[in-house]
């Protein structure tokens, strides 16, 4: 029991890292970017590669947490910004269909360029992971780097919520969510506000990616999977909201830890089984909103 | 019955095309041929994702479908011994039309992002079963499929790939007519509709998700046979076609082609297929980069497809 | 008709109306957009709704019509009561309505958009036949020329002026036979030199044909010209309902809907 909700908890707050940023994305450009994944995968390599280039055995192990948070923020501010300005910007206001498809041709491009970077052999950043040992929890080793996760996920989660309902930048965030025409009526600099909340969820990704890397062989293909388990877990909390990408995180993160102590074939299934239970009962998501057009 | 005057023409125009590509298969190398034969099948599947799209609908896993037409003429011929073409096709078309009344009332209900999102999750849904049952599904491996009967016809091995084209030439042209017809029709105006205003077609007394249904159901039977006949042309069924970058490929193909005519997805699987053989060839590293561009390109520029090229010459000729 | 209704005075017909509505009444947040109505509605009658705006008139359409489902209260077509109606149920009884914002299909031409209304009020949804058969055809044209839109026939409907957008989405309504018709401001967006030229059209149309009309209106030489019997909301509530001269000459109504303050 303990364990299962251990591995929840950890499970939950890799997979809230790597999600949030979807979501906030959503929230302010109303763009599901299916590119996330790929952002994901450049922070796991410009994280993996900066340990491996630089990281020394005898080094301190604050040095490596270094170098993962600056390939996380390097990747996402080199990227955020161009993404935004050079390809999004001329696809507001069109169908989300059509902007949907729009990122899916970035995720296709993005990949190759990874490819193309970093080559297709597997690095492997593991020095913060085994320099940092197992705990027990109730006779159960678990790595030290899973307890990581969980308080840099919380930590994502508690700035960000500061940062929406404490903070200037976070209101005019909140305004332009609420309605863009409304908001340019009143001055705000929308699309500052669209660049600065695409390249929060750009490096958001890549920080997901990045403290990912000592876990795993980076290795092509990360962003594949990637996306569609943030998917999963933004539509089951509802698009755009942030509480909403917190508990679905949680419920995937724990049903996922029961399939794998209960029906260990079963691990991925129940995470889509999920996702379809909850919009059949709640289209839009334990925290969106249903619209209703106004005639 | 009297044929009405212009389903004839519709017909004229499916028969016309047959006969070209017919005669096409004399003439063409075995490669090209099979490349043909996979693409003529594929263009039935990205015909029911333009024809999803012309309701407002992007599915982004439609390969749902193609999966269980594939998988259903393997396990036709594995359970059930069954080594007819037409009665395993017959199968496959069942067996996802089948599955999508049974999830279609539920998937009907959602539109744009959601309906994107759901759709890919049933086909995740079906991945992840085809991936972790091995023992059933044969895993990651898949399956093979063997030779079968045409019409009680026993093709020798070298003549297979030759039968095959005509094969599925000749269900290609019944569900190209088909969908002609279709969306010639009143329901196919009506799935037009759908995405123009759904506020008023449920003032006009239509139901919104009764025509979002008949649409799903009639793109869900086409990429059943599209599946089968895939099945059957490769000789190999595997869990990569439910994966959602297969739905990604559908759906692009038919964005390449547009979905105002039903031939124009048919151009777009050609050209895409065509693109996909060419670029892995010649810029094996950067391939996925040129098709992401191509793509963006498509979309900024080009938005109705490539059949607007033509809709655009031809009305300045009728002009 | 209209020396009956002079005799009757405010008790009307004796005859079911066609449409009742019995204590509609919806809550927005702390709006109240329709309270407690109550009115009823005769065969062939030919009403003006009037009032300022966020007077509740399009919630009322919008209930009436299945759109938004009241608080508490209901309506009742010919005499039966109907609770939980959607705009489809609406309009499967016999009661349609136009919109302020014309919703019609976009991409489509005005033939079609007229042809698509008719398929549907003949049930032809699952039928095989083309949609643009001979018999349809003459259908959809018949009822183009009878709102005078024949020659726009082959225009997408997203390249035609408001004030045909307008007439074609009535059209679309007319299309279905309702007996009921609610009309949601149609001379709005229309030009002053227009208006008269549409309006004659519509109703004309509608005479013809026998159709209860309801029009909401803000423009009152409209109102006056047309309208038989008006009725004026304000904040949600009917406050007066009667003949045309009597309601608009009314000092509350002139007040609270004209903006004319009395003995100005």
């Amino acid at each position: 029991m303990t364990a299962i909700l251990v591995d929840g908890v950890v499970y939950a707050s890799w997979i809230f890292l790597v999600s949030v940023g979807l979501t906030l994305v959503f929230g302010v450009l109303r763009i599901l970017n299916i590119a996330h994944g790929s952002l994901y995968a450049v922070g796991a390599y410009t994280g993996a590669w900066l340990v491996v280039r630089y990281f020394q055995p005898g080094m301190p192990l604050a040095l490596s947490f270094a170098l993962l948070l600056a390939g996380a923020l390097i990747a996402g501010l080199v990227l955020g910004p161009l993404i935004e300005r050079l390809l999004l910007r001329f696809t507001y206001g069109r169908d989300e269909v059509m902007q949907l498809l729009v990122t899916y041709a970035l995720f296709l491009i993005l990949g190759d360029l990874t490819k193309l970077i970093w080559g297709v052999n597997p690095y492997y950043a593991y020095a913060p992971y085994s320099m940092l040992g197992n705990v027990s929890i109730g006779n159960v080793p678990y790595p030290r780097y899973d307890l990581v996760l969980i308080g840099l996920a919380a930590t994502v989660g508690i700035g960000l919520w500061l940062m929406t309902n404490r903070t200037r930048f976070g209101r005019l965030m909140t305004a332009v969510i609420g309605d863009r025409e409304i908001s340019t009526a009143l001055g705000i600099n929308v699309p500052l506000v669209c660049t600065v909340a695409f390249t929060i969820g750009t490096v958001l990704a890549a920080l997901g990616g990045a403290f990912t890397a000592p876990t795993i062989s980076v290795v092509p293909g990360i962003d594949v999977t990637v996306i569609v388990l943030s998917f999963a877990v933004v539509v089951i909390g509802g698009l755009g909201s942030l509480e909403g990408a917190a508990l679905g995180s949680l419920i995937v993160g724990i049903a996922r830890a029961i399939a794998v102590h209960r029906f260990p074939d079963l691990d991925l299934v129940t995470i889509y089984v999920v996702m379809v239970i909850v919009l059949i009962f709640r289209p839009q998501g334990l925290f969106g909103r249903a619209e209703v057009k106004r005639l | 019955m009297k044929i009405d005057p212009g389903n004839l023409r519709r017909l004229l125009g499916v028969v016309l095309l047959v006969a070209v590509l017919a005669l096409l298969g004399l003439w063409l190398a075995g490669w090209t041929r099979f490349l043909l034969t996979v693409a003529l099948g594929e263009s039935l599947a990205v015909i029911g994702v333009a024809l999803l799209m012309r309701a407002g609908l992007v599915s982004f896993g439609q390969g749902l479908f193609s999966a269980v037409g594939a998988y259903a003429v393997a396990y036709g011929m594995r359970l059930w011994g069954i080594h007819e073409a037409l009665l395993l096709l017959a199968v496959a078309v069942a067996a996802s039309t089948l599955l999508a009344v049974a999830i279609g009332p539920l998937i009907c209900r959602y539109r744009q992002i959601f309906f994107a999102m759901i759709s890919l999750a049933f086909s995740m849904v079906l991945y992840s079963i085809l991936l972790k049952f091995n023992t059933a599904t044969g895993g990651s491996d898949g399956m093979e499929v063997t030779a079968a009967t045409v019409l009680g016809y026993h093709a020798a091995a070298k003549a297979l790939a030759g039968v095959y084209y005509y094969l599925t030439l000749a269900c290609f042209g019944v569900a190209l007519f088909a969908t002609a017809a279709y969306y010639a029709s009143p329901a196919g105006y009506l799935a037009r509709a759908v995405r123009d205003n759904e506020i008023r077609l449920e003032y006009l007394g239509a139901s919104v998700s009764r025509e979002t249904f008949r649409a799903y159901i009639f793109a869900a039977a086409l990429t059943g046979l599209s599946g089968g006949l895939f099945a059957l042309a490769v000789g190999h069924v595997s869990p990569t076609l439910a994966y959602w970058t297969k739905s990604g490929e559908f759906l692009f193909a038919a964005l390449l082609g547009g979905t105002s005519s039903p031939i124009a997805p048919v151009v777009g699987t050609v050209v895409f297929e065509s693109l996909n053989s060419y670029l892995s060839a010649y810029l094996p590293n950067v391939w996925q980069m040129a098709l992401g561009a191509i793509m963006l390109a498509i979309i900024l520029l080009m938005p109705r497809g490539l059949w607007s090229l033509y809709e655009r010459f031809s009305a300045r000729h009728a002009a | 008709m209209e020396p009956l209704r002079a005799i009757l005075g405010e008790a009307r017909s004796v005859s079911t109306p066609v449409l009742e509505a019995v204590g509609l009444h919806k809550r927005f947040g702390a709006v109240i957009a329709c309270h407690d109505v109550s009115v009823a509605f005769d065969a062939g009658e030919l009403v003006g709704v009037v009032g300022p705006n966020g007077a509740g008139k399009t919630t009322f359409v919008n209930v009436v019509t299945g759109y938004v489902a009241p608080d508490s209260g209901y309506i009742k077509y010919r005499g039966r009561e109907h609770s939980g109606l959607t705009p489809r149920t609406a309009v499967t009884l016999g009661i349609a309505r136009s919109f302020q914002h014309p919703q019609l299909y976009e991409s489509l031409t005005v033939l079609e958009n007229a042809l698509i209304a008719l398929a549907v009020k003949e049930r032809r949804h699952a039928s095989w036949r083309p949609l643009k058969q001979a018999r349809a055809l003459q259908g959809a044209s018949a009822l183009l020329e009878r709102f005078e839109l024949g020659e726009a026939a082959d225009v997408e409907v997203g390249q035609l002026p408001e004030g045909r957008r307008k007439v074609l989405d009535i059209a679309m309504s007319f299309a279905l036979r309702p007996s009921v018709l609610l009309l949601d401001e149609p001379t709005s967006g229309v030009s002053a030199a227009e208006k008269f030229a549409l309006m004659d059209t519509v109703t004309g149309a509608l005479a013809e044909a026998q159709m209860t009309v309801l029009f909401i209106e803000h423009d009152m030489e409209v109102v006056e010209r047309y309208a038989r019997r008006v009725l004026a909301f304000v904040e949600g509530r009917i406050i007066a309902d009667g003949r045309s001269a009597d309601v608009l000459g009314d000092a509350r109504v002139r007040e609270l809907v004209l903006g004319v303050a009395e003995g100005a």
